[in-house]
């Protein structure tokens, strides 16, 4: 049954790192905001998959603490820091 | 099959590192980080450290992640007002292509030694883990037959409180150092209390708010028996305060600065009151009496996770309480949201 | 395979459907309003599959309500923090994209 938690964690790494890539490669933007929801669902499912895999008692914690302060995280962008679309050799645009 | 996982792990914490620093759009490069950190919590579980695991995604991922986006912003605003008040229209923003006065080849020359430096240590430290054993300890067999005398029966809290006091005493009081040297430079955003304006965030604060100082208590509470502890717990807190300030809770009745100046000292005040207390006990530095050290441990720790909350949360806010009175010295003005 | 065994690794492939099908939405939506619809709702069905598959092999119901408040955190934070992007993305100006006449 470990063997399968494994492989769900390699799959669930493959589809971040897919998101992630593509975050990379595109102009950024908005679309960073989309990195941090990625990085809240994705990395709590990761953490407790692997958990799972590993036979670790306490990944349950580690996963809700990554929720929370994911939800930390994505208020923080979105409400404080919105970045700026990517203009090439213009000014910011108006707040 | 782990090798698998393992290998496609560590290609992508190099690739979100050399992103997270190559990158020339600072916030794309922000969120990256933010990956990269929960990449390394991934990791730290993958090695069986949940501890670690803990604080890295509290701490390293969660609130450095926020602190950079602040910063951020503030460079942001400050560069739209300069450009606004300069009135040139073709300003190159530093903050996005990262660009210094110093020539290409002057670049060329300190990269390279950069780089050469690097390679250097790298090397030492290769050369000098190499030839250890690969099967040894350390000293986590005498850690563990001490762990019954230690007061707690989490290893890594006996280490951190017991074993090593001193070196976690001596980290409580580098974070006072560094909100110190924070509020000396700037004072706080002031952030325009609009939560009438977000009612959907603001009744989602009502329960989350909640939620984490009970799991920062809890995870205070664990610290004790299971991965856990003060600055994990800390980390909740300051997670809190962060989105109470970016709620705009509190901004019309800001707290007197010295409520915050005591919980922020409280910390390494609380740890050093009991360094001392000790000592004229039993005559060694934080060596507590016999039987005794688990009370104590958690009372280091609580008044530490308060602190440490507080820090976190005064970091965020990025300077000393709006409603000083105001000195002789010429202020900038301070940023609005 | 045990009934349980068997319950859970169906889960676990669906909650990795999901997972991927958020991911592929991720790649080839149009615009951000777009995306915001794979990742929210998607990825966090394919967390809640994976809780569930986790809630069965769990040890006691610590661990079961542990498990249940850690989805309902993250589908709930997920909601709201979907609707300050997209409501902030509009007030900036950002116009969802519409299907290009042929």
């Amino acid at each position: 049954m470990n063997e399968i938690f494994l492989g769900a964690a390699t799959w669930l790494l493959l589809t971040a790192g897919a998101g992630f890539w593509r975050l990379a490669r595109w102009p950024g933007g908005a679309d960073s905001l989309l990195g941090i929801l990625l990085f809240g669902t994705t990395g709590t499912a990761m953490v407790l998959v692997l958990g799972a895999a590993l036979g670790l008692p306490r990944a349950t914690d580690i996963a809700l603490v990554l929720a929370l302060l994911a939800v930390v995280l994505g208020a923080a962008f979105v409400l404080r820091s919105w970045p700026p679309e990517p203009k090439p050799k213009e000014d910011h645009e108006p707040r | 099959m782990w090798a698998l996982f393992d290998i496609l792990l560590l290609l992508g914490i190099v690739f979100l590192a050399w992103r997270a620093l190559a990158d020339a759009d600072l916030f794309r490069g922000v969120m990256q980080f933010i990956g990269l950190g929960l990449l390394v919590a991934v990791a730290w579980v993958r090695l069986r450290a949940p501890d670690v695991a803990l604080a890295e995604a509290a701490v390293g991922s969660g609130l450095t992640g926020a602190l950079l986006l602040a910063a951020l912003a503030r460079g942001e605003r400050r560069q739209a007002r300069t450009a606004q008040t300069a009135s040139s229209p073709e300003q190159p923003n530093p903050a996005q292509t990262g660009a210094g006065a110093v020539s290409p080849k002057r670049e060329h020359l300190y990269r390279a030694f950069a780089a050469a430096v690097g390679w250097l240590i790298f090397g030492l430290a290769a050369w000098a883990v190499w030839p250890l054993p690969s099967a040894s300890d350390g000293l986590a067999l005498e850690a563990r037959t001490r762990l019954s005398e230690s007061g707690v029966s989490n290893p890594v809290t006996a280490a951190l409180l017991n074993y090593r006091g001193y070196d976690t005493l001596l980290e409580v009081a580098v974070l006072l150092l560094a909100i110190v040297g924070v509020w000396s430079l700037r004072r706080a955003d002031v952030a325009v209390a609009d939560s009438a304006a977000r009612p959907l965030f603001d009744s989602l604060l009502r329960w989350l708010l909640p939620l984490l100082m009970v799991g920062a208590g809890y995870l205070l509470w664990i610290g004790s028996f299971a991965p856990g502890g003060a600055f994990q717990a800390g980390a909740l807190l300051g997670g809190g305060l962060v989105l109470g300030r970016l709620a705009g809770w509190g901004q019309r009745k800001t707290p007197a600065a010295h409520y915050w100046r005591a919980g922020l000292a409280l910390g390494l005040l609380a740890f050093a009151g009991v360094a001392a207390l000790v000592m004229k006990h039993t005559g060694g530095l934080l060596q507590y009496p016999a039987g005794q050290a688990g009370p104590w441990i958690l009372a280091i720790e609580a008044a530490a996770t308060l602190s440490i909350g507080l820090t976190l949360g005064a970091l965020f806010a990025g300077g000393r309480p709006s409603n000083e009175p105001i000195s002789a010295e010429p202020q900038e003005s301070p940023d609005h949201e | 395979m045990s009934p349980v065994n068997l319950l859970c690794f169906l889960l676990l492939a669906g909650s990795l459907f999901f997972f991927t099908a958020g991911t592929v939405g991720l790649l080839r939506f149009p615009d951000l309003y777009t995306r915001l619809h794979a990742l929210t709702k998607a990825d966090n069905l394919g967390l809640g599959l994976a809780v569930l598959a986790l809630m069965l092999r769990a040890e006691g119901w610590a661990e079961v309500f542990k498990l249940g408040l850690i989805w309902l955190l993250v589908m709930a934070a997920s909601a709201t923090l979907c609707f300050l992007i997209a409501r902030g993305a509009r007030q900036r100006g950002q116009l969802p994209w519409t299907q290009r006449p042929s």
